[in-house]
């Protein structure tokens, strides 16, 4: 279990994830040290510039993950603890394909898509469905995603162990971009435009299609959507296919950007999840795309202001804040006792 | 006989005592549960009995009976304003935000010097007995089996039931409220200074979100209705890891498939196995269950 004696302690993302586009390890590029550069003017402007750009990283990835939880708990009011172990599941899926089954980049991303929105049908089925059919409380589901996360962790831990793994060397796309002084990652930029991307086209899907507007009835009121012939347990299998699909990408993005991939690399995601939800308001899915680029920003920002032990002070700060101030977030429009 | 139960408490000493330390702490997350309240906030009141306790006594000499209950009381003075804070907002929102103030408490013990930072306190002395933290939770699990009786408790089973309604009966809701969040951060401030005397050292991270999530498995796997629940609970979910040690590998997949089970065929806890076949009539009717 989670926090037990003897545990793994929790880690927050390394602060190499925001030190200035350069991985660890895998490539050599020149830290982006104000001192060192001759044209100082210049190198400030390329710092805060390089700066900017890892913060737009990291809000992406807070993103896609979070719209995925915020996605569930918008339709069913579930709380899914889980959702960090499809994030983790997804970059072990791009692992499999790539390590094992010797498959090319691009075929194991859509790979490990599937199989993540695979395994969130099936955690609905195995976790949350039958304490729907009863009517159980939010604070059931909360913990039987919390038993599914114990199992999946370990049987992942089995197969693969608990450390760092990287991918096969020249499996994982990387090459360097110029704008101007500042030389950006070009994994990283791809990822920004493909969770843009993706957020508008779950827009569109949510807004616009019949599938979208039946999970927007069962998000309103179940019993009346089954009522207005709407196939609840289908638009609840979409949702979590399309939630799980979004985190484990979320992941094996991630995965690719560091070229790391471990059993607990989704959970400083997930306190942060609850950050970006709160701030956008408890299941807005504008508002967690707002949210996650606000404590993308955030956290980057003090991480260049303020010692390295206040790292994660921004975002529970925030979360805390945003709750006594304003707790329908940026975009809530219900009340506090919505629960 | 006598012999063979001696070396049975010294060999597994630490672990017995770590059951009682839970068993504590699942009662401290009882009771707000028990006034229909989801607080995740009591590893942190936990974290502030630990280090109140352990900084007294190392700084001021402070005799141990002592520092651990002023570390109980700050835990709960601690509680008296995040209580009036956090209490307009419910249900999940409540869980998320008492969950952020034990994160906020966390990075704030991290930054500290005289906490230690992130190596926090080391070479606490052992003073811990067997017999303190029975004797707590005998005490604890007495009060909180009588106080179901009394006015308090009936207070609490009507705030859980409806607030409104339990209002408009001149129940002074946020009142009553208040009352369970500084009555279990006062438990688990005692519970967090015995289990910093068993430990040796303490350190920010030990006070995390997980340690949060699980004293919450403990009441809710135990059980509501009734303060045995917890203690059930906190027994099997500590004591399940040592009793599976042979599985090894698997320990933490067989803990979730117990875990699974619980929740799914035994909702209102496995206090509850007696009166399975009356829970599964209730949720025919169609009423709602107990947390």
């Amino acid at each position: 279990m989670r926090g037990c004696p003897g545990a793994p302690r929790r880690r927050a993302l390394r602060p190499r994830d925001t030190g200035g586009g350069c991985g660890e390890g895998a490539r050599a590029c020149d830290p982006p040290t104000p001192g060192q550069d001759p044209r100082h003017a210049g190198g400030t402007r390329r710092l805060v510039l390089e700066q900017l750009y890892n913060a737009i990283f990291i809000g992406s990835i807070y993103a896609l993950f979070a719209v995925g939880f915020a996605l569930v708990f918008s339709v069913l009011d579930i709380l899914n603890l889980a959702h960090p172990t499809v994030f983790m599941l997804g970059a072990f899926a791009a692992l499999f394909a790539i390590g094992t089954l010797g498959l090319p980049w691009y075929v194991a991303v859509p790979f490990a898509v599937v199989a993540s929105g695979l395994f969130g049908i099936a955690l609905d089925r195995i976790a949350f469905a039958p304490l729907r059919r009863r009517g159980a409380p939010p604070l059931s589901a909360m913990i039987s995603s919390l038993a599914v996360t114990l199992i999946v962790v370990r049987l992942v831990e089995l197969r693969y162990g608990g450390d760092f793994i990287t991918f096969p060397s020249g499996t994982v796309p990387s090459f360097l971009i110029r704008i101007g002084d500042a030389t950006l990652e070009g994994v990283r930029l791809a990822i920004i435009l493909l969770a843009v991307g993706l957020m508008a086209g779950l827009t569109f899907l949510v807004r616009q299609t019949q599938l979208g507007r039946d999970i927007r009835a069962l998000a309103e009121n179940p019993r009346a959507a089954r009522i207005l012939g709407v196939d609840v347990e289908r638009a609840i299998a979409a949702t979590f296919f399309i939630s799980s699909a979004l985190g484990g990408l979320a992941g094996v993005l991630l995965g690719f950007a560091y070229n790391s991939v471990d059993s607990k690399m989704g959970l400083p995601l997930e306190l942060r999840a609850f950050t970006v939800m709160v701030v956008g308001g408890m299941g807005s899915l504008p508002g967690a795309v707002v949210g996650a680029y606000v404590l993308g920003l955030g956290e980057v920002a003090s991480l260049v202001y303020l010692p390295a032990e206040l790292r994660d002070a921004f975002a529970f700060g925030l979360l805390f804040l945003v709750l006594i101030v304003r707790p329908t977030g940026l975009f809530g429009q219900r009340a506090t006792d919505r629960a | 006989m006598i012999e063979a139960t001696l070396d049975f408490l010294s060999a597994y000493s630490t672990l017995i005592a770590l059951v009682g330390v839970n068993a504590l702490l699942a009662l401290s997350v009882w009771v707000t549960l028990y006034a229909g309240q989801l607080t995740l906030g009591n590893a942190a009141f936990m974290a502030v009995g630990a280090y109140v306790a352990a900084l007294l006594e190392r700084h001021l000499g402070t005799p141990f009976p002592l520092a651990l209950a002023c570390g109980a009381a700050v835990a709960a003075l601690v509680a008296v304003p995040l209580g009036l804070t956090v209490f307009r907002l419910r249900g999940v929102y409540l869980a998320i935000a008492t969950l952020a103030f034990g994160e906020v408490l966390r990075v704030i013990l991290l930054a500290t010097p005289i906490t230690g930072g992130g190596q926090g306190l080391n070479g606490i002395p052992p003073t811990t007995e067997l017999w303190h933290i029975y004797l707590s939770l005998a005490v604890v699990a007495y009060v909180l089996w009588r106080v179901q009786g009394a006015t308090v408790g009936r207070a609490w089973a009507a705030v859980r039931e409806d607030e409104i309604a339990a209002a408009s009966q001149g129940i002074a809701v946020r009142r009553y409220k208040l009352a369970a969040f500084v009555a279990g951060a006062l438990v688990a401030g005692w519970a967090g200074g015995l289990s910093a005397h068993i430990t040796f050292s303490i350190e920010p991270n030990d006070f995390a979100f997980g340690k949060a999530v699980q004293i919450l498995v403990f009441a809710v796997v135990g059980g509501i209705p009734n303060p045995l629940g917890p203690i059930f609970g906190a027994a099997l979910f500590t004591a399940l890891p040592e009793l599976l040690r042979p599985l090894r590998d698997y320990r933490d997949i067989f803990q979730g498939l117990v875990l699974l089970a619980v929740i799914i065929y035994l909702p209102r806890g496995l206090v509850t196995v007696s009166q399975l076949r009356r829970t599964r009539r209730l949720q025919q009717i169609g009423a709602a269950d107990v947390a």
